[in-house]
């Protein structure tokens, strides 16, 4: 198909380079290339078998719809590829391969596709993809594998290759014998079920039980800090997000030591840091006035920590984000600015 | 088309005489079915029961149903006692007390899970109970029936009652999963300790209810299954060896506490053995 | 009878419900039913009969009385002589199986205010002789009974791989829980409503000779 000549009118300032959806997906994709190199080395073979696997599936999907929605391809703005590495991060390593398909397919189908495609989805869809498998199947995913195995390159977890529409095997026994002692719990959990509380060190080095791309705290963090130094990101929301929940832990802790742990762990443990530098940060579902950035950023901090204290789950950032992600629109009307000039108390 | 606006207005006679009619129509159609089905009705719930109480009680082959009150048991045939809690008597075939079932209700995750519990007045255990009504997670909630590590609770669990006969001797209590030290403790599934808690509360806030109403009385249900008392005198193989029929490991560390003997008649006689 | 509208034929007006106007996947009433007992096909398939029974019930008699109803008091009847009808198939359900009767809950009762069937009697049975009425109401009650199906099938099969609790995949299946639980509901029913939406506008499409980018941005 011949492409018409596209005449641009606009008013000044005129930009020679243009940030195109294009340029800043396929960095997003280099800054979350490193945090996934990190879950494969963590994980092994298993975790390498999803990130390709999901990745694939988003890919797959898309494709299909833009083939029944009679469009053009919309593979090439990297959009999906996010949406696959996102999802694929926030699984547990050893999750079934099937499992992670169906979770690629209702990412891009129920959270993309059936908006209108990319710019039209009302929530993140990597995290509706894993809403679906959560509520789908809670056993698998809270299904934890020991990090730094000494096989992990050698060999799969054994629930990786479960056939389709199977139920995955018990994966205790094989877990205990890679590593001693080995509980199967996450800190979130082991701090909500037995009160222990994981060392920060823990965290910094990776050796702890969580989703494959969860626990390099550091290395998001850079990738982040990469990628809003860039302008690539909003560097607002994951500050308002880390921040509020930062604030509303020490809160907590104030009120009661003994109960609630301090602000470092919640901010380390779970999914947070992922989610408030790479999810909640995603351009189509976030507000854009200024002041509604904030209000979301810290809507998404406060709602985790009251997840996670007084919620049946021990993780809360995935709905966190995806309420967020539906109170954005009205966020936005809520925090309009001012139109310059206006009377006050008019609506623009 | 125009019709509607210019048309009279309908007579109130006339719309009374409508609604009359229909009325009786309505009428006669709903107490037809009511009549014909009645019989089907009843026989259904009747069968429901029974399945209900047979599975819990195995070997059951009659369900009579009785109130315990303060003043002792009457069936339920005569009437709903004030203050009278509701069981089930259920006998084998020669007419021999199998076992009691009563229900239970507790607050589960999403709603009132309702269960119906076996007690065995031998060994004074609950020896399993069955699901009636619940709305839990499936998958989740839905282990209390089918996880054996979970069920493996209920084959013995210590509901005796303390030697004032006034309430349980120990309550039953649901704990954290693994920590199951006691026979009246119930193991609960880890991941479904909301769920498993609700049967525990379920059991304990009925056999406390039930239980100081029902011991004393239980003479009476040995000897008298309501129907087949004159057929099959429950005399020659009655009482306690029916009950020993199926014996488990815990039945010879639980002797009954207050004996059951089948010849003494005296309502207080296990009220006295059991504080001598 | 309407002027101006095409008379059917009795073919026609039975089919009509099964497929032309769906009352769930064409109209989209009575969603409250579809949704809460579509969990498994047998569920679904005695909640369609139930509700065939009463709109076919209730259709007829209305269709019957037609000439007698005064305007004014006319949904009043409706009503009482479909919550007669509702109450018949109660009584007739707990006779057959108790067990139903137990899945099906409250909504027995709350076939009352299914919206097809005041719609039906409304709009069909008042203005139509009781044959046309009761095949017009047998189709409806087919087409519910099969989106009901269509439904509880994929609920069952995903949520506990099984169809009419025949278990289908061996002991191993994993069953997808959301598909028992509410939101499964709904993903199933949007699906559904997709593809049917999907292959009605291809149909369309390929009647209006090749349109010249029209919807797409719709």
């Amino acid at each position: 198909m011949n492409e018409p000549l596209r005449l641009e009118l606009r008013t000044s300032p005129h930009v020679v380079k243009d940030n195109s959806v294009e340029r800043i997906m396929f960095h997003v994709v280099l800054a979350l290339l490193p945090i996934a190199a990190f879950s494969v080395w963590q994980y092994g073979l298993s975790a390498l078998a999803l990130l390709v696997t999901v990745t694939g599936t988003c890919l797959l999907t898309e494709r299909l719809f833009n083939r029944l929605g009679g469009t053009a391809s919309t593979l090439s703005d990297w959009s999906a590829t996010i949406t696959g590495l996102l999802l694929a991060l926030t699984l547990p390593p050893a999750f079934p391969l099937w499992m992670g398909a169906v979770a690629g397919f209702t990412a891009i189908a129920l959270g993309k596709a059936l908006f209108g495609g990319i710019g039209f989805n009302v929530l993140n869809p990597a995290l509706v993809g894993r809403a679906f498998v959560q509520a789908a199947f809670p056993v698998a995913i809270t299904t934890w594998i020991p990090a730094f195995s000494a096989q992990r390159f050698s060999e799969f977890a054994p629930t990786t290759f479960t056939l389709p529409f199977m139920t995955p095997p018990d994966i205790g026994d094989w877990a205990r014998a890679a590593v001693d002692g080995f509980t199967g719990a996450t800190p979130l959990a082991r701090w909500k079920f037995e009160n222990v509380l994981a060392a920060p060190g823990d965290f910094l080095s990776g050796a702890v039980t969580a989703s494959a791309g969860e626990t390099s705290a550091i290395l998001i963090l850079l990738c982040g800090l990469y990628l809003a130094v860039r302008r690539f990101l909003d560097w607002r929301i994951p500050v308002a997000v880390l921040g509020s929940a930062a604030l509303t832990a020490w809160v907590f802790q104030m009120i009661d030591p003994a109960r609630y742990p301090d602000p470092l762990f919640v901010l380390l443990s779970g999914g947070l840091m992922i989610g408030a530098v790479f999810m909640a940060t995603d351009m189509a579902t976030s507000p854009v006035t200024p002041k509604g950035v904030w209000l979301y950023g810290a809507l998404i901090g406060v709602v985790t920590v009251m997840i996670r204290y007084f919620g049946g789950l021990t993780e809360g950032v995935m709905y966190a984000i995806l309420i967020g992600n539906a109170l954005a629109p009205l966020i936005d009307q809520v925090t309009q600015p001012r139109v310059f000039g206006a009377a006050k108390g008019k609506k623009a | 088309m125009t019709e509607a606006t210019l048309q009279p207005a309908t007579p109130s006679a006339a719309m009374i005489r409508t609604l009359g009619l229909v009325a009786t129509v309505c009428g006669v159609l709903i107490v037809t079915a009511y009549e014909g089905t009645l019989d089907a009705v009843n026989a259904n719930k009747k069968l429901a029961l029974e399945r209900a109480v047979f599975k819990v009680i195995p070997g059951a082959a009659k369900v009579d149903e009785y109130f315990a009150t303060p003043a002792g048991i009457q069936p339920a045939a005569t009437g709903t006692p004030e203050g009278g809690v509701k069981f089930y008597a259920a006998y084998d075939q020669a007419g021999t007390l199998k076992g009691i079932a009563a229900e239970g209700a507790g607050k589960g995750y999403a709603d009132t899970v309702r269960i119906l519990y076996a007690y065995d007045p031998a060994r004074q255990v609950v020896t399993g109970f069955g699901v009636v009504a619940m709305r839990e997670t499936p998958g989740i909630g839905d282990k209390i029936y089918t996880d054996p590590a979970f069920l493996k609770n209920f084959e013995a669990l210590d509901v005796k009652l303390s030697a004032d006969l006034k309430s349980l001797a120990n309550a039953v209590k649901v704990v954290k999963h693994g920590s199951k030290q006691n026979a009246w403790e119930i193991d609960a599934i880890a991941g479904a300790t909301v769920t498993s808690k609700a049967v525990g509360r379920g059991i304990n806030d009925s056999a406390q209810k039930l239980l100081p109403l029902l011991v004393p009385n239980l003479e009476k249900l040995n000897a008298a299954p309501q129907s087949r008392v004159s057929a099959f005198p429950p005399i020659a193989k009655g009482g306690e060896g029916g009950f020993e029929a199926a014996p488990t490991p815990s039945s010879t560390q639980n002797p009954p506490q207050p004996p059951f003997t089948k010849g003494g008649s005296d309502l207080a006689s296990p009220r006295q053995e059991a504080s001598s | 009878m309407i002027p101006g509208q095409k008379q059917l034929t009795n073919m026609e007006e039975l089919l009509e419900g099964i497929w032309k106007q769906n009352p769930v996947f064409v109209m989209v009433l009575g969603m409250c039913p579809v949704l809460a007992v579509s969990v498994s096909a047998m569920n679904a398939i005695s909640m369609g009969l139930a509700t065939t029974f009463v709109l076919v019930g209730s259709t007829l008699l209305v269709s019957l009385l037609r000439s007698v109803i005064p305007k004014e008091v006319r949904i009043a009847t409706y009503i009482v002589i479909i919550a007669t009808f509702v109450t018949v198939v109660d009584y007739l359900i707990q006779a057959i199986s108790l067990a139903v009767y137990d899945a099906l809950g409250a909504f027995i009762q709350l076939i009352v205010v299914n919206c097809i069937i005041l719609g039906r009697a409304e709009a069909h049975a008042s203005k139509n002789p009781p044959l046309r009425s009761v095949l017009n109401a047998l189709g409806m009650g087919a087409g519910f009974t099969l989106g009901l199906f269509a439904l509880g099938a994929v609920r069952e099969i995903l949520g506990a791989g099984k169809l009419f609790g025949v278990a289908l995949f061996g002991p191993d299946f994993q069953p997808w829980v959301v598909m028992v639980l509410p939101p499964g509901g709904f993903f199933v029913l949007g699906s559904w409503l997709l593809l049917f939406n999907w292959l009605n506008s291809r149909k369309t499409d390929a009647a209006q000779a090749k349109p010249v980018e029209g919807h797409a941005h719709v």
